[in-house]
């Protein structure tokens, strides 16, 4: 090939004269990117190292293990389904699992429903469970000013919380304000945001910037971040999502015969099947994942 | 033996610039008295050279240019005084308090740990001066001529054994009387008369001539001025009370400026508690109010026409730790949320001392949160959800519904590695490894019926995973309780209507129950109810709730949802 450069500066008055290499001429064919000091530093994409996978731990059920591999740690993992449907009782499994591997948890519990009698039940360990209860909040205005020199108040903000009207700081704020502090802080190994009982508009509008900061506050650490909702709120921040619905309930398998007594029915418990809707963790197979377990009602 | 001796010079302006610091550059004078009758008590050099000496009134030293004067604070003092104890004790155990600004300290056996004795008064003069203290430090064979000498020279003074005569001689005679008692003045008049004006000359003086006129009261001065004296130290043992006061020359109204004040108070207690190795559990944070307000933990402030009023804040931490920045975090966000609401004109700090905490964390063992973090994030929720919202549980003995109550979160420290090895290989994972999902055995995707069996975990205790692993049908407890309508037939609820939540109305497709249960009979809140559990068509589908009937009130309500 000609070592012409294509355009000569000292020509520029003149035509210029451009020299066309010729493709097919054996030395340019000698020629190889990777040879071009430039490209030399590019990595092939099959040589790329595959991002490690999180480590799992046990959710509890054995089910769900064997279908998910576990809660893996780092990531977001969201369990929705309607009511009845075995959220709850999932939410306790994984619970009792955490604080037995001597783990401490936080419970974001945004209705405040968590029963403390089917936790013991499925061996939660209180002592390792940080219970956050949100709720309406009241935030209290100015106290009217018995002295001209006022009590003592925060500073620059001081008129704001003085003429300040009744504000009432709903649940889904609180939960999520409380979620970030739980997260920066660390050193929590689950954390679960029990979105259950709440609307499906309020959790709609929990925005996906949120969802994203949480995602990014859990990654490159021990923590698993759990949410139980009615139906997906994380969307593409959550790395593993499960589906359960009520397949049946234990106690209505026989016809439901009104000759029956009332007394003498008994509810066992639900029957419960799980759909593994989306997992980053591995490349889904085709079809539907699933997995069917039951739960047992155990009095305190 | 060597002795060190620490004297703090205006020892009252030290102990104001101590929480002070911009002070100290200028000109300070300490004022004693009820007005208008004060008069100077003490100075700072500066104010020396403007020309205020002690006993001028305050007419007098206003006149001055540039002069600042504070009253004389006795608390302040005190803590000053503290503060010195715990600097001498840093390095020694045998501490004598030979006047609130002097300290005797008994250096024997110190060099090994410290360096030669240059070395350690140079290193007492810098932990004072951290401390906020300005002090002269001197070093002799005995403590009286240490003390004198610290007396005498300003800065670090070092005297070698033998040359104490020679070193004490040219400090003045004055040095000698230091509280200037009613016979000490007579008798540095009557030196003043002889022409006695330094050591060396009272040191030349004959012995027997010297005992003849002023009596043996002459002779042990003549002694002190030769650096002759020989005793032992006095030992204190103060009681360990870690208390920072301050006075403030007009009152308080903003949180900022506190906070400024409470961080400099804090500081200086976890330097005094870290000189003795120790820690704190406990923050008591009393403030003294503007004339006529009251408040305390539990009520608003109310206004009284009475003397000045008290606001009292207790801090309990479960760990003992020792960051004044925690501290101050903690502070500042439980003020935000109980305000004392009254301009404050006294601030007094005190904790109570504990053995720090000695952890040593475990390499296999699961992660905790830090403690200083935790109890910042705990404080950071209840101003969110409220302090009793948040926390740990504690089920009551009872079998009164809702039977637990709320309690302060303090995990334990996680126990050794078979623990934690033996959970996890029960819950049929590799311990401490990344299980990898591709290869987990006993994966069958297709199937909806899976067998336990296919589980490969290598584990002698596998056949009691199932019993371990059973899920418990959890209960979701509804607060408060849905009041709903219940319509029955043939003895049996067949419909229920909830004005307010219509998903949980409709038809009742099964019931079991009802389920008596009742208590607390011999108190005045006994309880009694039925119980049944219902599965309702709802819009989303059928949906199993715990309906419970007051038989004390007659209400239907519904109390939770099975999920």
């Amino acid at each position: 090939m000609s070592s012409l450069p294509l355009i000569s500066t000292a020509a520029v008055s003149r035509p210029i004269a451009i020299a066309v290499p010729d493709w097919s001429t054996p030395d340019f064919k000698r020629l190889s990117l990777f040879a071009t000091p430039k490209l030399a530093g590019v990595t092939s994409a099959s040589r790329l190292e595959v991002r490690p996978s999180p480590q799992m731990v046990s959710s509890g059920v054995r089910e769900i293990d064997t279908l998910t591999g576990g809660l893996p740690r780092g990531c977001l993992t969201e369990v929705c389904g309607p009511a009845s449907s075995g959220r709850a009782s999932i939410l306790l499994a994984a619970l009792a699992a955490a604080t037995q591997r001597q783990e401490v948890c936080a419970l974001v519990d945004i209705s405040d429903s968590f029963n403390p009698l089917s936790a013991a039940a499925a061996g939660v360990d209180f002592e390792r469970l940080l219970w956050v209860r949100c709720g309406v909040r009241l935030q209290k205005s100015g106290s009217p000013q018995r002295h001209p020199s006022t009590f003592l108040r925060a500073g620059s903000d001081t008129k704001k919380k003085e003429n300040a009207h009744r504000e009432i700081e709903k649940p889904v704020e609180q939960a999520l304000r409380v979620t970030d502090l739980l997260l920066q802080s660390g050193g929590f190994g689950l954390v679960i945001i029990d979105l259950g009982d709440t609307s499906l508009k309020m959790a709609r509008r929990i925005p996906l910037t949120s969802w994203f900061r949480f995602q990014r506050a859990v990654e490159h650490t021990g923590t698993v971040l759990f949410v139980i909702s009615q139906v997906p709120c994380a969307q593409t921040c959550a790395s593993l999502l499960l589906k359960v619905s009520g397949k049946k309930l234990s106690a209505l398998s026989c016809q439901l015969s009104q000759e029956t007594p009332t007394h003498a029915q008994l509810l066992d418990g639900l029957q419960i099947q799980g759909e593994l809707l989306r997992s980053r963790l591995e490349r889904k197979p085709v079809g539907s994942v699933t997995t069917a377990f039951t739960t047992k009602v155990r009095t305190g | 033996m060597p002795f060190a001796c620490i004297f703090v010079p205006d020892f009252p302006v030290e102990s104001l610039v101590r929480v002070e610091p911009e002070l100290r550059s200028q000109s300070l004078a300490v004022l004693e008295g009820k007005a208008p009758l004060q008069k100077v008590f003490a100075m700072n050099e500066n104010a020396r050279r403007a020309g205020v000496s002690p006993g001028m009134s305050k007419l007098q030293i206003e006149a001055c240019a540039g002069l600042v004067f504070r009253a004389r604070s006795l608390s302040q003092e005190a803590a000053a005084h503290a503060t010195l104890l715990d600097c001498a004790q840093s390095f020694s155990p045998r501490v004598e308090d030979l006047d609130c600004d002097t300290i005797l300290l008994d250096l024997a056996g110190l060099q090994p740990l410290f360096g030669p004795l240059p070395k350690i008064a140079r290193a007492l003069a810098r932990r004072a001066s951290d401390l906020g203290l300005k002090t002269s430090v001197a070093v002799a064979g005995n403590p009286d001529t240490a003390a004198l000498a610290a007396r005498g020279f300003s800065g670090v003074t070092v005297i070698p054994e033998g040359k104490e005569a020679e070193q004490l001689g040219s400090l003045a005679v004055e040095v000698l009387f230091g509280n200037l008692a009613q016979d000490s003045v007579q008798l540095l008049e009557t030196f003043s008369r002889w022409g006695i004006r330094k050591l060396r000359d009272l040191a030349a003086l004959p012995d027997v001539a010297l005992s003849e006129r002023v009596g043996q009261a002459g002779i042990h001065l003549q002694k002190l001025a030769r650096g002759a004296t020989s005793r032992t130290l006095v030992p204190v043992e103060p009681a360990l009370v870690f208390e920072e006061v301050i006075e403030l020359e007009y009152p308080l109204v903003l949180l900022e400026p506190l906070a400024f004040l409470l961080g400099r108070l804090l500081e200086q207690l976890c330097a005094r508690l870290e000189a003795r190795a120790l820690a704190t559990q406990e923050l008591r944070l009393d403030l003294e109010l503007q004339n006529g307000y009251q408040s305390d933990e539990s009520a608003e402030p109310a206004f009284s026409p009475s003397s000045h009023g008290r606001f009292s804040r207790t801090l309990r931490i479960p760990v003992p730790l020792l960051d004044w920045r925690t501290f101050l975090k903690l502070l500042q966000l439980d003020l935000k949320a109980h305000p004392p609401g009254a301009p404050i004109v006294k601030i007094r700090l005190a904790v109570e001392p504990v053995r720090p905490r000695a952890a040593q964390s475990g390499l296999f063992l699961p992660p905790t949160p830090e403690p200083e973090k935790l109890e910042l994030t705990l404080a950071r929720i209840a101003g969110i959800v409220g302090d009793d919202k948040v926390g740990s549980l504690e089920l009551l003995d009872t079998h009164r519904p809702e039977g637990f109550r709320m309690r302060r979160f303090a995990p334990s420290e996680p126990q050794g590695l078979k623990l934690f090895y033996k959970s996890t290989v029960n819950a049929g994972l590799k311990p401490c490894s990344t299980v990898d999902a591709r290869n987990s055995n006993a994966r069958n995707l297709n199937t909806q019926k899976l067998d336990a069996q296919n589980i490969d975990v290598q584990n002698r205790d596998v056949q009691n995973i199932d019993a371990h692993c059973d899920l418990v049908t959890a209960l979701r407890i509804f607060r408060p309780p849905v009041d709903v309508t219940v319509t029955i037939q043939d003895g049996r609820p067949a419909r229920i209507t909830c004005p307010k939540r219509k998903e949980m109305q409709g038809e009742i497709l099964w019931a079991a129950g009802p389920w008596r249960s009742s208590g607390d009979w011999w108190e005045q809140e006994g309880w009694a109810r039925d119980e049944w559990d219902i599965a309702v068509q709802g819009e989303t589908g059928i949906a199993l709730y715990r309906l419970v009937r007051d038989r004390i009130g007659g209400r239907w309500i519904l109390e939770g949802s099975y999920d």
